[in-house]
């Protein structure tokens, strides 16, 4: 099942599970949203359930806060990455701090999902990777799936989270294919999962970079290297024994994301990591990701994206130490 | 303002019937224009139009155009007369005390809604058990009515936490702070009540100010859309920290609901029975789904913005003065002494009352405790976060290093 099905079936299995459950976004009704996660989920459950709404972030996350209220439990779509803005102070000053200033009374199940990153040649604002600023902010959730499997589980559990969850979807993703066992009992939500083991040194990585990192380690393998993937799935919070188990057995870490390296989540990581390994580490941590520029117009995305390339660079250098 | 200026007055122009006939911008903007340039004399006929029902010297206004808005207070009796004054008074009190907090260091800022107590307790007591409300930060008089214990507003105030009650106890929303974000959460509120298919209503509470942010033009359209029952309820109390009315819209506010496709009214602001009238009205448009409405209190903020303002520096003492002169308790007051449904005796108690209101107001403020040390990492999420928890333990043993060390002797 490709990585957008999964979605969409997660959605379908919520919507019939809750009728507490909405759907609401631009487009995602009739349309069934611009990538079609959402397609047929109007025509199955009605446009009381499944809501196109006007098209206005602030207004459709800020309802979405008022649906909550009032016990509902809403998946607002955010049609790109890079029009989340628009929406970000209901986000970031009511969504995320509602329950913490109400001591509790309040809870705020929403899910606000993002098709974020890039890879797919669109215009701009249409490939942006802000999770690490709502990462930033606490009262927030931030998780990014990386397959179809993950994907499903993640959203079901995103759904019947009591807390605001960002759920971050590497559309470039959306179209592989990757088995879900529907009737599974998945793991937690944020812990982090060792993808490919080895000894060398550890990749750490989420949503569409950990294909990257497989792959990677697939070419690093022909050389003779062993490379341990991680895929971490959630950003806030972040699974940091995983991979401090991990670092401990392969004493180097790269952690590779699309978003701009500086004050990124890879710099957490990399000053979490070498607070709690300093003595196991051979290698400083090292980052790979998105520059300090805007994200550039598509013929250049491949520059400005990590690449294979860019990752066994990074490897080589770590392993240099 | 006399009675004759406001016979010829149509408060109703702008209703949803009529929307269609779209007026000129010209002639939308000309009472307001009017009533600002003669803002310092405040000259009653040249007043923009408004429901009112009564005049500042305390006598009923009836006549033809707000007779729609008459069969909701028609029946209202002496006795609720009087609780609306005694609202009026205690909200007051209350406010003074907690200002009176504020510069004796008690409360780290305070917000007054002196001169805007008609428009909250008018539009506060329009609101039914089952109604949520979706306050700003200066509904003090709508706490009062929804029953919400008055010193629980001054936690926030005080620094002692950042909401203070439970939302869902009174169906009064917790304060909100960022200018009109309430606007959305009251619409979506409205919608989910629509989908439960219950026949309560939601008011949403901002000021001028607040209807020129994004926010409250997307509540507008999301309300209008889906047909929420949802009141929207602006007190244009005139300035917005030191802008005015002029620096947020071109045109009377209450006419930006007609873009939107759903009425909005203009209502006297210091005139407690036209804000129930008026609140009532659309209160009840709401229920039967009819959508949304605007209404305008056209009032003034007697004080500062905050305590921490000076409105010193950008408006006139005179303009002050000529608002006084329409102040809402007194205008009450006249009515009930003039139709005698109130004697000393009552005006007598409600002093005891209000003096008794202020001394507890003191007792309770005095007494806060400040929150637990570790309250800083409690409810930031509900299921937990990893983080918070390592952070919580970190915390912790920092503090607890210095009870041992006390307990050392060092």
């Amino acid at each position: 099942m490709a990585l957008a099905k999964a979605i969409n079936e997660s959605l379908r299995r919520a919507l019939e599970a809750d009728p507490k459950v909405l759907v609401m976004g631009e487009d995602v009704g009739k349309l069934g949203g611009v990538f079609r996660v959402t397609d047929g989920l109007q025509k199955d459950f009605g446009d009381e359930r499944v809501i196109d709404t006007p098209l206005a972030e602030s207004g459709i996350v800020g309802t979405a806060i008022g649906l909550a209220l009032r016990g509902y439990r809403p998946v607002v779509e955010i049609q790109f990455d890079g029009f989340v803005f628009p929406a970000y102070d209901q986000i970031v000053t009511q969504l995320a701090k509602m329950h913490a200033r109400s001591l509790g009374k309040v809870k705020l199940p929403v899910v606000v999902r993002i098709p974020y990153g890039g890879g797919i040649g669109a215009v701009e604002h249409h490939s942006e990777s802000p999770e690490a600023l709502f990462a930033h902010v606490a009262g927030l959730k931030v998780v990014s799936p990386s397959n179809a499997s993950d994907a499903y589980w993640m959203m079901q559990q995103a759904i019947q989270s009591d807390d605001p969850v960002i759920y971050f979807e590497p559309k470039r993703r959306y179209w592989d294919k990757g088995e879900v066992a529907t009737d599974a009992i998945p793991g937690p939500l944020h812990r982090a999962r060792v993808v490919r083991e080895g000894t060398d040194l550890t990749l750490a990585a989420y949503g569409p970079m950990v294909k990257l990192c497989q792959e990677a380690a697939d070419a690093a393998a022909e050389e003779g290297k062993s490379l341990e993937v991680l895929d971490l799935r959630s950003i806030s919070p972040l699974d940091f024994d995983t991979v401090q188990a991990s670092v401990e057995r392969t004493r180097r870490l790269v952690v590779v994301h699309e978003a701009p390296v500086f004050l990124g989540s890879g710099a957490e990581i990399a000053a979490r990591i070498t607070e709690r390994c300093f003595y196991h580490l051979e290698a400083p941590v090292l980052r790979v990701g998105g520059y300090h520029a805007p994200y550039p117009p598509a013929r250049l995305e491949e520059e400005y994206l990590p690449g294979l390339d860019r990752v066994l660079d990074a490897v080589d250098r770590a392993l240099a130490y | 303002m006399t009675v004759d200026s406001s016979a010829t007055r149509k408060p109703r122009r702008s209703a949803a019937g009529k929307a269609g006939t779209t007026g000129s911008k010209a002639g939308s903007a000309g009472p307001q224009r009017t009533a600002r340039a003669t803002r310092a004399g405040a000259q009653e006929s040249t007043e923009p139009q408004l429901v009112q029902l009564l005049t500042p010297g305390g006598e009923r206004v009836e006549n033809a155009e707000n007779a729609a808005y008459e069969p909701y207070v028609a029946a209202i009796t002496p006795e609720e007369l009087r609780g609306l004054y005694r609202d009026m008074v205690l909200t007051r009190r209350f406010d003074a005390e907690a200002t009176a907090l504020q510069r004796q260091g008690e409360l780290g800022l305070w917000a007054s809604l002196l001169g805007q107590e008609a428009a909250q307790i008018g539009s506060g007591r329009a609101t039914r058990e089952d109604d949520y409300v979706f306050p700003t930060y200066r509904e003090h008089g709508v706490a009062w009515c929804r029953g919400v214990d008055p010193t629980n507003l001054l936690g926030m105030f005080r620094g002692v936490n950042n909401g203070g009650w439970d939302p869902n106890g009174n169906n009064f929303h917790l304060y909100t702070i960022v200018i009109g974000s309430q606007a959305l959460h009251a619409t979506g509120y409205a919608m989910g009540i629509a989908k439960d298919g219950a026949d309560a209503a939601v008011i949403a509470y901002f000021g001028d100010g607040a209807s020129s942010q994004g926010d409250v033009a997307e509540a507008f359209t999301f309300s209008a859309v889906y047909n929420a029952p949802v009141v929207f309820f602006c007190q244009n109390n005139q300035w917005a920290i030191s802008e005015p009315t002029e620096k947020q819209s071109r045109v009377p506010l209450y006419q930006r609901a007609r873009g939107f496709g759903f009425p909005g009214v203009r209502v006297d602001g210091n005139d407690v029975l036209a804000c129930l009238a008026v609140t009532r009205w659309a209160l009840e448009r709401a229920r039967n789904g009819e959508g949304p409405t605007l209404v305008e209190a056209y009032t003034y903020r007697m004080g500062a913005h905050t305590t921490s303002d000076d409105p010193t520096r950008y408006r006139h003492d005179d303009e002050r003065a000529a608002w006084e002169a329409k102040d809402p308790i007194l205008r009450l007051r006249r009515y009930l002494e003039a139709s005698n449904h109130a004697d000393d005796g009552f005006f007598a108690e409600l002093e005891s009352e209000s003096e008794a209101l202020g001394k507890r107001v003191r007792e309770v403020v005095r007494a806060m405790p400040d929150p637990d040390h570790l309250a800083i990492f409690e409810n930031v999420y509900a299921d937990g976060h990893a983080l918070v928890d390592e952070e919580r333990a970190q915390f912790a043993a920092y503090q607890a290093s210095f009870a041992d060390a006390e307990a050392e002797g060092v």
